[in-house]
């Protein structure tokens, strides 16, 4: 069905993204601009960028495609992805902002005085970074090719360059102002149609979902069903921790002004995403409603975009249509130009160096961050290409499980343990990226699995992260004379409240 | 008493450790608080199954808790953990630089080697 009234609705939140994004170019001149906004961004304006950044396509169009098929059990995914901010605020909020990093890289290198920790912390940014952009360009294909009948190119391919640009314009500044304006688009793009639909299922007598009992009862009730409460819980801790590890969230945590704005800003975002995680839910039921079984031509992951037409039909279908698949694009744009700005920063810092040498030396710093982008960027979408899709909800949940088993407790022991070592730091990624990163491999080559292997395999954040937290304690207390030597110190500038005169040289760069 | 600190002298180190004492004893209550929120839920349905028939104006009652309900006790908790951590550091910030007392100027640029070297700078 081709709609132009919804080429238009994503026409305009892409010209609209390149329009802030393009702002961001004039203000945009050192370094900090580029990495981290010059640290000026306000708690206000930070919340809405976090809020934009974090609702994803996995948010957006997958949790309510999985509540139509799946039930009650899939709402812990938003309630997951919610309390993953409440952890990130109590365990690492004000202190990541006071270390003065401008990437996860940069914290690793200058918390442990390791190089090595280091690149495999740069190699783990970008696995999680592209696992997590490689299902925005599948959402975008999915919803050009539904709404406008476009090829299946098309709808990745607009959401890459779109990126590459806003990224490459104005690196954090440009970014900072994008997923603002986007947080407001998708709720209001969310909302709205919601609120429309449910007054004309009220009209039609609320016709009570058509599904059999099981689908609203929470699996906990009825026993061991293939392991539901352990896949429930070990999805919310994956979630909890993950959220704290990734890259593209915590590189925000770097731009507030100081460590008590970075607290204020996190209480904010929990108030934004809580609005918003009310609808996809309310989605998935009206879903049930309509749809006794998936019609033609409509995958769960983009049952949102169908329900208008079920419920509604001319202009009113098309209208409300046209502002989901808007909503869905502001999605897409704003949480990959957020993982591409963290990518890039990580690739530019890895490459600048030796782009510089091979330049001989006179290469501008803001053209290696816009080369840097357009790689970020390129690879992830030729995957999204080669790749057979996953799943939006189930790739974003591959994401999430690795950077709990790698960052969570590198930041965890690295912001609250003085006798954390280089070599149990660097054990404990290896360890966490490589049981978590494996058993999602191995689940996926030899497809569903029953009974404990199934669950183990396929949502292994409760094994995993914790494991990786045990081995680096453990290789920690065995190397102690690998425990950096101005542990103490670096301690005491993540910890002290900035108003404390420290000698703080090297924060505001 | 902040060059105590900045020094690592013993004394800064004994402020330094009750500072994080405070702010761990803090984060580990809220980090409680949420653990035992989520478990309430399976706990319930394992208690009193007959939990899952109840309904309020027809809609379950597990879609109105699991759907809602989080979020606004996520608030509270977050908003809560905020006041108390901000109390903490003020707390501390006037046990190191009590108010009136000479001080000095903050010795900013007394220190020769950034503790973060600016490692995303060119070079």
């Amino acid at each position: 069905m081709t709609d132009l009234l919804a080429v238009a609705a994503i026409t305009m939140v892409c010209v609209a993204t390149l329009i802030v994004g393009g702002l961001g170019l004039r203000l945009s001149r050192r370094t900090s601009d580029f990495y981290v906004a010059g640290r000026t961004v306000s708690p206000r304006l930070n919340a809405s960028a976090l809020g934009g950044e974090y609702i994803s396509a996995a948010s957006y169009l997958g949790v309510a495609g999985l509540v139509y098929e799946q039930g009650i059990d899939t709402v812990w995914l938003p309630v997951g992805y919610t309390l993953g901010y409440v952890v990130l605020l109590v365990v690492v909020a004000a202190p990541m902002r006071r270390s003065g990093a401008y990437t996860l890289p940069d914290f690793a290198e200058a918390r442990l005085g390791s190089r090595a920790v280091r690149h495999v912390s740069s190699v783990l940014v970008v696995v999680i970074g592209w696992l997590y952009l490689v299902p925005q360009f599948h959402g975008a294909h999915l919803t050009l090719t539904l709404v406008t009948g476009a090829p299946d190119w098309a709808g990745g391919l607009v959401v890459a360059v779109v990126v590459a640009a806003a990224v490459g314009a104005g690196g954090m500044r440009s970014i900072t102002l994008v997923q603002a304006m986007q947080y407001w688009v998708k709720l209001t793009a969310m909302a709205v149609p919601a609120g429309v639909l449910l007054a004309l299922w009220w009209r039609l007598g609320a016709p009570p979902p058509a599904v059999d009992p099981s689908w609203s009862i929470p699996t906990f009730s009825d026993g061991a069903d293939d392991h539901a409460t352990y896949r429930a819980m070990s999805t919310v801790l994956g979630l909890c921790l993950g959220t704290m590890g990734l890259p593209h969230v915590i590189v925000r945590y770097y731009t507030n002004p100081d460590g008590v704005a970075a607290r204020r800003t996190t209480v904010a975002v929990i108030a934004l995403i809580g609005m918003f995680y009310v609808l996809p839910p309310t989605y998935g039921v009206l879903g049930r409603v309509v749809f006794p079984s998936l019609p033609e031509g409509v995958r769960a992951d983009s049952l949102v975009l169908g329900i208008p037409a079920a419920f509604a039909s001319g202009d009113t279908a098309s209208a409300l249509t046209a502002m989901l698949a808007g909503g869905a694009f502001a999605a897409f744009l704003s949480t990959a130009s957020g993982l591409a700005m963290s990518v890039t920063g990580v690739i530019d810092q890895a490459i600048r160096p030796r782009l510089a040498r091979v330049a001989g030396g006179d290469l501008p710093a803001t053209r290696g961050f816009r080369y840097a982008a357009i790689v970020a960027v390129a690879v992830p979408w030729a995957i999204s290409r080669a790749a057979e899709p996953l799943g939006v909800t189930t790739s974003v949940g591959l994401a999430f499980a690795v950077a709990a088993a790698t960052f969570a407790p590198l930041i965890v022991l690295g912001v609250w343990w003085r006798r954390l070592s280089t070599w149990g730091a660097m054990a404990g990624l290896v360890v966490g990226g490589s049981t978590a990163g494996g058993a999602i491999v191995v689940a996926i080559a030899v497809g569903p699995l029953d009974g404990w292997p199934g669950a183990l395999l396929e949502t292994p954040a409760a094994w995993a992260a914790p494991l990786a937290l045990l081995v680096a304690v453990l290789v920690s207390l065995a190397t102690p004379e690998r425990v950096p030597p101005d542990t103490t110190r670096i301690l005491v500038r993540l910890h002290t409240p900035e108003r404390v005169g420290l000698a703080r040289s090297g924060r505001d760069g | 008493m902040a060059r105590d600190l900045d020094e690592q002298t013993e004394l800064g180190g004994v402020y330094l450790d009750g500072l994080m004492r405070a702010q761990l004893r803090l984060s580990v209550t809220v980090l409680t608080m949420l653990v035992l929120g989520v478990a309430a839920v399976p706990v319930t349905y394992a208690i009193v199954p007959s939990a899952v028939t109840w309904s309020v104006f027809g809609v379950p009652v597990a879609w109105i808790v699991l759907g809602a309900g989080p979020y606004p006790a996520a608030w509270l908790l977050a908003r809560w953990y905020t006041c108390q951590a901000d109390r903490v550091e003020s707390d501390f910030a006037e046990l190191v630089e009590p108010p009136g007392a000479d001080v000095g100027e903050p010795p900013v640029a007394e220190v020769g080697e950034p503790p973060f070297a600016e490692v995303g700078e060119p070079r």
